[in-house]
């Protein structure tokens, strides 16, 4: 039930928490946990959303008022009550509503990439869905209705009391920031977590080609040749950071390999007139994939460098 | 010769890009825009494409696969283990089984709730038939507004036959929606606020017993009790219950998070929030009727004896239906969840508890 922390390379945000699940079919998954500030941004497209649709609501009843009912009590009476039953309802099943029709989404979880999964990786109950949105009476509704009004809570209480009260009801409202799972009240609940699901895209191996054809050329350069203990030198860490060098696409990449590429030639101690680094690192890092493989295969996993076998 | 990991790759790459293009597809128009073959491969695809993340895992250090496999296979967990009920059969299962047998799970919690709202009655029944004075205490002026011990025995009888807000039927509509919406959020509100330990949940049970208690003893002091209780019970038998069954919703959340036992107190909470959940939805409707009863039929039908009637048809109701509706496909939905779970792979002890009814 724990989140970690930890940098790793790869598409994984910086600084990301992570919560590892187990899917109903036993695989271990992680998942990257959504941070306070994209729920933020999600509730507050979501509320927008839900006053764009009041005001559009209350601008074409007035349009049709004009000419329809508005001189007439009765009708208006009518209006207002339908108005009343409206914002009603938009309050208390718009999250809701949304979450089972696009499983566990609403429109502003779905432009900021989160969706709602149950915390166990089970499947997503209509139960957890619609409870976990009740409770933002408690986290949402009334700490909004207090930031206008803070003696509302307890009319009749002194002023210390009643804005007592309403600290402690923001509490509520700040839950996601004080526990490690980002959970706020209704999370907690309804057993579920929010998370990101970003598509990832499938790049080109850079080692898998690389070294088919450094196989293939049977050995034209034997520049790359390297020895066992020179691939020793580095783990699966640092063959990982590798790889997010040689993928990285900015301006900067030139000056890092070539800082990185004279880095590991003096830690392998490479004999010689130093190569061009681009194809010097690429070569370097098939050969090491090829060996933490073949080690990975015999069960062996050298993590990084300092590790020993 | 080459990398075991890239032939790999090469070799099931195919399959990964067709699920992918399926869950593209799904997420932008839903499960119904796949052909029926597309639907019988999906979960194919999805276990090929978990075996070839757990292969990926034991011989591959490309951390761009692995990134990609994992994204793979979390995005088809979402696709194939989303809620997939159709509004329309959650609303029929929901009337016919689901809330009734929320409440019945709930029976401890709910007995506890309506018991304090109990004792807030008696208390404040026996303080303010001891000493007037004391419905002050109980019943705010606004609350009162004018039936207090000042007002004559015939004002305050007036007030239980008067309809007072507007004979027309726009007029009582208005009051019934609002009555509705009013007394839902603060059912809402005591369910929430049961996530506190629930002590304010409590606290708001106990105070909704003081006010009906100092009602009630101020009318039986003018020997108005059968009247009163005519006015009162018609939307009051499904308004107090409703409020009585948020109020166990909330208890019930607040237990659990009290008292976690051999669960740990997030899994405890999630079970019981779940079912909590259901019944607090459930009194919306309750609400809703309520809000019907009090806001026209009260204001236009004064006759004690129709008053009455509708009294113990409410009462018996709610009590046939929350006691028994559902009861008899409660092993069967028991049954068909039970052989679910074990004709899973394998299921998570955690999400067997959660999923526990």
């Amino acid at each position: 039930m724990s989140a970690r922390r930890r940098w790793r390379p790869g598409s994984t945000p910086v600084n990301a928490r992570i919560r590892e699940v187990t899917t109903p079919e036993g695989i271990p998954l992680p998942m990257v946990l959504a941070t306070v500030g994209q729920r933020f941004e999600a509730l507050f497209f979501d509320l927008l959303l839900q006053f764009l649709a009041l005001l559009a609501l209350s601008l074409v009843m007035g349009l049709l008022g004009i000419g329809a009912w508005i001189d007439d009590p009765e009708s208006s009476i009518w209006a207002g009550t339908f108005f009343m039953l409206v914002m009603f309802f938009m309050r208390t099943f718009y999250f809701a509503w949304f979450e089972v029709r696009w499983q566990g989404r609403t429109p502003g979880k779905r432009r900021a990439g989160l969706r709602v999964m149950d915390a166990a990786a089970g499947p997503l109950k209509t139960e957890a869905l619609l409870v976990r949105n009740l409770m933002r009476e408690l986290e949402l509704w009334l700490p909004l209705q207090l930031a206008f009004n803070p003696g509302g809570l307890l009319p009749n209480a002194p002023a210390g009391i009643a804005l007592g009260a309403a600290a402690w009801v923001l509490l509520f409202a700040f839950l996601p920031l004080l526990n490690k799972n980002r959970l706020r009240a209704g999370d907690m609940v309804a057993g579920t977590i929010v998370v990101l699901a970003p598509k990832r895209t499938l790049l080109h191996d850079i080692g898998g080609q690389e070294f088919s054809r450094q196989q293939r050329s049977e050995k034209v350069t034997p520049d790359f040749d390297f020895t066992d203990k020179q691939l020793d030198a580095y783990g699966i860490y640092e063959l990982q950071v590798l790889e997010d060098l040689l993928r990285r696409t900015d301006p900067l990449k030139k000056d890092a390999m070539k800082a990185v590429a004279r880095k590991i030639r003096r830690k392998i101690k490479w004999k010689g007139r130093p190569p061009d680094d681009n194809r010097f690192l690429r070569a370097y890092y098939a050969a090491l994939r090829a060996r933490l493989e073949k080690k990975l295969v015999h069960g062996k996993r050298k993590e990084d460098k300092h590790s020993r076998e | 010769m080459e990398l075991k990991s890239y032939e790999f790759r090469r070799e099931r790459q195919r399959k990964w890009a067709e699920l992918e293009a399926l869950i593209s597809r799904v997420d932008k128009s839903g499960l119904s825009s796949l052909t029926a073959k597309q639907l019988h491969d999906l979960p194919v695809l999805h276990h090929a494409v978990l075996s070839s993340l757990s292969v990926a895992r034991s011989i591959s250090l490309d951390r761009n696969l692995l990134d990609y496999l994992e994204g793979l296979a979390a995005r088809s967990y979402f696709c194939l283990y989303g809620s997939r009920e159709p509004i329309r059969s959650v609303f029929g299962a929901f009337v016919l089984h689901r809330f009734p047998a929320a409440v019945r799970a709930l029976a401890g919690p709910v007995l506890v709730s309506a018991l304090v709202t109990a004792l807030g009655f008696a208390t404040a029944f026996a303080m303010t038939a001891a000493d007037p004075e004391w419905y002050y205490s109980f019943v705010s002026p606004e609350m009162a507004s004018g039936r207090d011990p000042a007002a004559s025995t015939s004002e305050l009888r007036a007030v239980l036959y008067a309809g007072t807000h507007g004979a027309n039927s726009a007029g009582l509509s208005r009051f019934a929606a609002f009555l509705f919406t009013h007394n839902a959020r603060v059912g809402m509100m005591a369910f929430a606020f049961g996530f506190a330990a629930g002590l304010p949940t409590l606290w708001l049970l106990f105070t909704n017993g003081l006010v009906l208690g100092g009602f009630a003893a101020l009318y039986h002091s003018r020997g108005l009790s059968v009247d009163l209780w005519g006015w009162l019970l018609p939307h009051g038998v499904t308004e107090l219950l409703a409020v009585v069954l948020c109020g166990g919703a909330g208890l019930a959340i607040g237990g659990a998070v009290v008292f976690a036992e051999r669960d740990s107190r997030l899994r405890a909470l999630a079970r019981v929030g779940r079912t909590a959940g259901v019944v607090v939805f459930g009194t919306i409707a309750m609400f809703f009727v309520a809000g019907l009863i009090e806001g026209i039929f009260r204001q236009r039908v004064t006759d004690i004896t129709v008053r009455y009637v509708v009294v113990l048809a409410t009462a018996a109701f709610w009590f046939v239906y929350l006691r028994y509706a559902g009861r008899r496909s409660e092993p069967r939905v028991q049954q068909a969840l039970e052989r679910a779970i074990k004709a899973a792979p394998t299921g998570g002890h955690a999400t067997r508890e959660a999923t526990r009814p």
